[in-house]
């Protein structure tokens, strides 16, 4: 290996249900050629849960720091101990011997909390373990390196110690630790307190429907569970009501979706009908829309309900410059920190669109539908996008290229003006023409 | 008449005409849009969802039908309600309904307009309502002409009676039985104005509809042998009656068999008997009147005798045996409902599961008031009006009316049935009045300006246009082919008609009101008709649209939405396994497995009353009793309505006493006086041990003393008897947010330690109350 990282800190933030480690590395090349790229490795427990890899490189001192983002992809290693995962960082230019490159690594893991013990009552606090290693992971050699895991609260059951290893209120330090060999890995285990809503979205179905008339139509289909620490027995609504501090308190009532500008026409239901408890503020910049499910989410709890609103199609439809139309729409889920197990994104585009293609900044499924809608002969193109494990950083923007002729829109209106025009003309006719067989 | 035709021949009396005609469809549009948007108020109040509880059954069985197809309806055996016995869906639910808005829904479907199954039903009633004022257009037109069928058409359309049962969402048989119901009398009424087979072929169409929808159908094949024994009697037979009745009989009776529901019932009970009766009846008179027709009258009197004494025994035998079929069923081949219709007593003696329905009790004087507000008093009216003079088909609408009023004064649901036929009478009446107030009114106008003909004109042409089109027809010969079909049941149908409007210009002549007189009268009409409206609208508003599953509530504050219901059945739905079965009061069955899909033991297909006796028994046992029956049900979760935190009045509490005489009416250990504290049902510290110890007593109360520290229960007024008590065999598994459901687990068997096994103390308590004087529980 002619990579070694220099100093490595690593910061993980434990407080939601959304692990979020910040990794700062210095990587030296002690070797003779240049490196191009180097590897980010995983532990097996880590690489399924992996939300997100996000690598930036550092420039500059202090203040005046810029930072560039980075190519990164996963990647298969031939010699991978014990099923290592491996993420490919590209440099942005080759990394000469004796160069140094500091790297910003963000890297966000789901379900990662396991919660301990499993099934709690109403009136317990959720307690959850959270593996992972006291020394970073990583298939060159590092010479120093600390860890920081910050908790939600001060309640830390336990936590294995690895000298020096302490913990002051809501943050544990692991190290300094000094020149650990590459693939390094000491098990450490927390167990604290975490009672913020462990609020996991099973499936989620986006229909994006494009109308040309000038709107475009949101109906998001959620199901939606409590992904912590399962509830035991009795749910007393009494002890919920009046002492409402320590009575469920992992439990949620209340979620929050972020939704666009200038979104009218919002509707939150579920398949038996109108969910009256909900609140929107709409606003300038985004619309917020804070909402009850039916009933509180006690851990194992789910709910479905949808969600539907309406946009201007000024705001997301443009018109590239090769004459193709594209609609430019959020990718993700607009409920605030909430994972998204499987997320299906379907863009419905008007009847008679062609040629249509996807551009994301990562990799998605896709393939391509046919729906039949009000009074359609030969359908709408259907793009479907499904992702599996999504965070709410995967909230950017992508983008959906097809050609479409503005004469089709009036395809309906004339179907119908002919439908009563026929109507007319047939009613005439039967007026009019003598059917009778004998004349009088 | 002479005086119409002879000035205006040709051009300006046919363009009048069409004129007419083009306004009165206008009109008829119009009330079919005030039909239809008079019923939004539910919707735009609350929102586009299905109400209580029938409906919820229904749009299930049409989302069973829209996602597995009609075959798989016809055999569907329901095995999520009524655990664990079932129910036959298809063979024991009336189909027209789930029909009739499947068909909708696959048609909107195909042509690619996506509307969900839940909308489709929620619309239903509306656009069914309208069609039912254009089909009282029509049989009110066949009556007294197109002026009285306007007026009770628009009458319809907002009459509350109706609009209490076809709001937008309402989604129940009555929504489409009563648009088949006006229209199959419609079409009799048509049938016997013309004698065409052709109308008398749809009319058995139509009453099958009628079959398929409503168990009320019993009221069309009772109302119609009525009216043709009517017609006999006073000397009204004709060829036309025979066409109007034979095949309705004949074609309807079998295709009534074709219903599931109804299969053999059709000609095996006596809801049927007497459209038999009078089908013989009618050929013997058909008979009768053929021999006398090809007979000399001599001869014709012998025949009479022979036919006579031979047909005396022959009917004599026939009646003897169905006498005796009759009398050896237990109820007289009755079921329990007609029964409680003829002896309205029957149910509160014998069937307390029927008298438990609110709607099975007799109304009271405000509800008329309340349900056909002015036409109570346009009635009286339209009757007179309907006696001059008297037709085949205005002597049908005082048979309709008289019956109707009867069986309303018998079950307030039926009000739904004089509803019609009160619109239909209240319409004539109003037509005549304004006929007479605003005749004399041109008169008198005419007499002043000596222009009498323009005025006569007027009138008469507002009396017949519907004989001026004919005759304006005849003249120019061009005759469009329906009209040519029934031309000949027209020359038949003008003499009835032509009688009234000579007899009213004779009467006119004679009688001219004053003017002034006149126009008060008008303008005291007007008024009452907009009387009329403003109670309608605000019946629509504010009475009748309430989908019972969504309550709200106006303070100071705001308002407040009370979701209970589906927030329970939600949880159901999302937090229980699949296959749980769910026991609750019957009255929530059918919500239960609508929305929140799971297993019921009774709902509100009351058809087996062991079934709810059973659960009944169990809510009044104490809690050991209550686990080993519900356990022995397979029972998973209870679920009680309790609206003591709130003040919501219809909850289980309320119903307990139902419950307890229903299941005493099986189980004979639990007495009604057991419950009673000197005849008074109270749950306050004086009600008796048994009540205290009741399993809906301990799952209703419940740690509600903790939310204010008394336990005050905002229903009954008072303060609860026991306040602390612990549930030794069930848990608390969810409650709603304002406690109005709650829902409780069976604990699993505790493990049987040795020597400790405890033998169930059977309850004795001392029958302290007596039985005389009974506390209604719905007050």
């Amino acid at each position: 290996q002619d990579l070694q990282i220099v100093n490595a800190e690593r910061r993980i933030d434990l407080s939601s249900h959304i692990v979020k480690a910040f990794l700062t590395l210095k990587v030296e090349n002690i070797g003779k050629d240049p490196a191009a790229e180097m590897l980010l490795a995983f532990p097996p427990t880590q690489i399924k849960n992996l939300a997100m890899v996000q690598a930036l490189a550092t420039t500059g001192k202090k203040k005046k720091k810029t930072y560039l983002p980075l190519d990164v992809k996963p990647t298969e290693q031939p010699d991978a101990p014990n099923d290592t995962g491996y993420y490919r960082v590209t440099f942005i230019s080759p990394l000469g011997p004796g160069e140094t490159v500091s790297l910003e690594v963000l890297y966000i893991l789901t379900h990662s909390l396991e919660p301990f013990p499993v099934e709690i009552t109403q009136s317990e606090s959720q307690l959850v373990y959270y593996h992972d290693s006291a020394v970073i992971l990583s298939p060159y050699h590092v010479k120093q390196q600390t860890t920081f895991i910050k908790t939600p609260s001060t309640r830390v059951e336990s936590f294995t110690s690895i000298e020096p290893a302490n913990r002051a209120g809501k943050e544990i330090k692991y190290g300094p630790y000094e020149n650990r060999a590459s693939y390094s890995y000491t098990p450490v285990i927390i167990h604290f307190e975490n009672n913020s809503p462990f609020a996991v979205v099973e499936e989620l179905v986006r229909e994006i429907e494009i109308s040309h008339w000038g709107s475009l139509q949101i109906t998001e289909n959620y199901r939606l569970t409590h992904g912590g620490a399962r509830h035991k027995g009795v749910f007393s609504r009494v002890d919920y009501q009046s002492k409402r501090s320590v009575s469920g308190a992992s439990s949620f009532n209340a979620l929050l979706a972020v939704l666009p500008p200038r979104v009218n026409s919002v509707y939150y239901r579920d398949e038996i009908g109108n969910i009256s408890t909900s609140h929107l503020r709409t606003g300038f910049r985004k619309s917020e829309l804070e909402f009850e499910p039916r009933y509180p989410l006690f851990g194992g709890w789910s709910a479905t309900f949808i969600i539907g609103y309406r946009v201007p199609l000024e705001d997301y439809l443009f018109e590239a410059s090769d004459g193709r139309r594209y609609l430019n729409f959020t990718f993700g889920c607009p409920l605030v920190e909430t994972i998204v197990n499987k997320l299906t994104i379907k863009v419905v585009l008007p009847e008679g669109s062609k040629d249509p293609s996807a551009v994301l900044p990562f990799t998605v499924n896709q393939e391509l539908q046919v729906k039949y809608s009000y009074l359609d002969i030969v359908g709408r193109t259907v793009v479907v996008l499904q992702k599996d494990n999504v965070v709410p950083t995967h909230n950017v923007p992508f983008q959906v290229y097809y050609t479409f002729k503005p004469i089709y829109m009036l395809a309906e209106p004339f179907m119908l003006v002919s439908a009563f025009f026929l109507v007319f003309v047939a009613s005439l006719a039967y007026v009019h023409i003598d059917l009778n067989i004998v004349r009088k | 008449m002479a005086a119409l035709e002879s000035p205006l021949p040709g051009t300006p009396t046919a363009m009048r005409n069409a004129f007419g005609n083009v306004l009165s469809v206008l009109i008829l549009v119009l009330i079919g849009v005030l039909a239809f948007s008079i019923r939004l108020f539910s919707v735009i109040k609350y929102e586009s969802v299905i109400h209580e509880f029938d409906p919820y059954f229904n749009y299930r069985v049409t989302q069973f039908l829209s996602k597995n197809g009609i075959y798989e309806f016809w055999n569907w055996f329901d095995d999520r309600t009524w655990y664990p016995l079932g129910r036959v869906i298809g063979g024991t639910v009336y189909p027209g309904l789930t029909l009739t808005a499947g068909t909708i829904w696959w048609g909107l479907n195909s042509l690619n307009i996506p509307l969900s199954v839940e909308t489709v039903c929620v619309f239903t009633a509306p656009v069914f309502s309208a069609f039912a004022s254009w089909a009282t257009y029509l049989l009110t037109k066949e009556v007294k002409g197109s002026g009285a069928g306007l007026a009770a058409a628009a009458l319809l359309a907002m009459v509350p009676s109706y609009i209490s049962r076809s709001v937008a969402g309402s989604y129940d048989n009555e929504a489409v039985a009563i648009f088949a119901l006006i229209f199959t009398f419609y079409l009799y009424i048509k049938t016997l104005n013309t004698g065409s087979l052709f109308y008398a072929t749809l009319n058995a169409l139509a009453y099958f509809y009628m079959v398929c929808s409503w168990g009320g159908y019993t009221f069309i094949i009772n109302l119609i042998p009525m009216h043709v024994l009517l017609c006999i009697v006073t000397g009204r037979y004709s060829p036309r009656l025979y066409i109007a009745y034979a095949p309705l009989v004949v074609l309807g009776t079998l295709l009534a068999a074709l219903v599931p529901v109804v299969g053999f019932n059709a000609v095996l009970t006596s809801e049927h008997f007497a459209s038999f009766l009078v089908f013989i009846i009618i050929h013997v008179v058909a008979l009768v009147y053929y021999i006398k027709g090809i007979l000399s009258p001599k001869m014709f009197k012998v025949a009479v005798t022979l036919v006579v004494s031979i047909g005396m025994v022959v009917c004599f035998i026939v009646v003897a045996i169905l006498v005796a079929l009759v009398a050896s069923s237990p109820t007289g081949g009755w079921s329990g409902r007609s029964l409680s219709l003829l002896d309205p007593t029957y149910a509160s003696k014998y069937i307390p599961i029927i008298a438990s329905v609110s709607e099975h009790q007799p109304p009271t004087w405000p509800s008329y008031f309340m349900d056909i507000n002015v036409l109570a008093f346009l009635v009286p009216a339209g009757i007179i009006a309907c006696f001059s003079p008297l037709s085949d088909a205005s002597s049908f609408v005082v048979l309709y009316i008289v019956m109707s009023v009867y069986f309303s004064g018998v079950m307030v649901r039926l009000m739904l049935v004089l509803a019609p036929a009160a619109c239909i009478m209240s319409g004539i009446a109003l037509s005549q009045a304004f006929d007479v107030f605003t005749g004399s009114i041109k008169y008198q106008l005419g007499a002043s300006s000596n222009s009498t003909d323009d005025a006569e004109d007027n009138t008469s042409t507002n009396n017949a246009p519907k004989d001026d089109v004919s005759a304006g027809k005849t003249d120019k010969g061009e005759e469009i082919v329906k009209e040519r079909s029934s031309k000949k049941g027209k020359k038949k149908e003008r003499e009835p008609a032509d009688k009234p409007s000579v007899k009213a210009k004779i009467k006119k002549k004679a009688l001219v009101l004053p003017l002034e007189a006149s126009i008060v009268a008008l303008l005291l009409l007007i008024m009452l008709g907009a009387f009329y409206v403003i109670h309608c609208v605000w019946a629509a508003a504010e009475a009748y649209s309430a989908p019972s599953i969504v309550l709200t509530s106006q303070s100071r504050d705001g308002l407040h939405v009370f979701d209970d219901f589906r927030e329970s059945y939600a949880w159901l739905s999302h937090n229980t396994d699949v296959d749980d079965k769910v026991a609750s009061w019957w009255d929530y069955g059918y919500q239960t497995t609508a929305m929140a899909n799971r297993t019921v033991i009774v709902d509100n297909n009351t058809w087996n009353n062991t079934h709810i006796a059973t659960v009944g028994t169990a809510m009044s046992s104490p809690e050991k009793a209550a686990w080993e029956i519900f356990n022995s049900l397979d029972v998973k979760y209870v679920l009680v309505v309790f609206g003591g935190l709130i003040g919501y009045p219809s909850d289980d509490i309320n119903k307990f006493l139902w419950m307890v005489r229903i299941g005493g009416g099986v189980f004979p250990h639990i007495k009604e006086a057991d419950y009673l504290r000197d005849g008074q049902y109270r749950i306050d510290s004086e009600a008796t041990p048994t009540m205290l110890n009741s399993l809906m007593y301990k799952l209703s109360y419940y740690r509600f003393v903790e939310t204010d520290g008394k336990g005050y229960d905002r229903v009954r007024r008072t303060e609860i008897g026991k306040k602390h008590f612990k549930l030794t065999h069930f848990e608390e598994v969810f409650t709603s947010h304002h406690w109005m459901v709650r829902l409780y687990k069976l604990k699993p068997p505790r493990n049987r330690i040795r020597g400790k096994a405890k033998k169930l103390k059977s309850k004795t308590s001392s029958g302290l109350s007596s039985k005389s004087a009974k506390k209604n529980p719905w007050v």
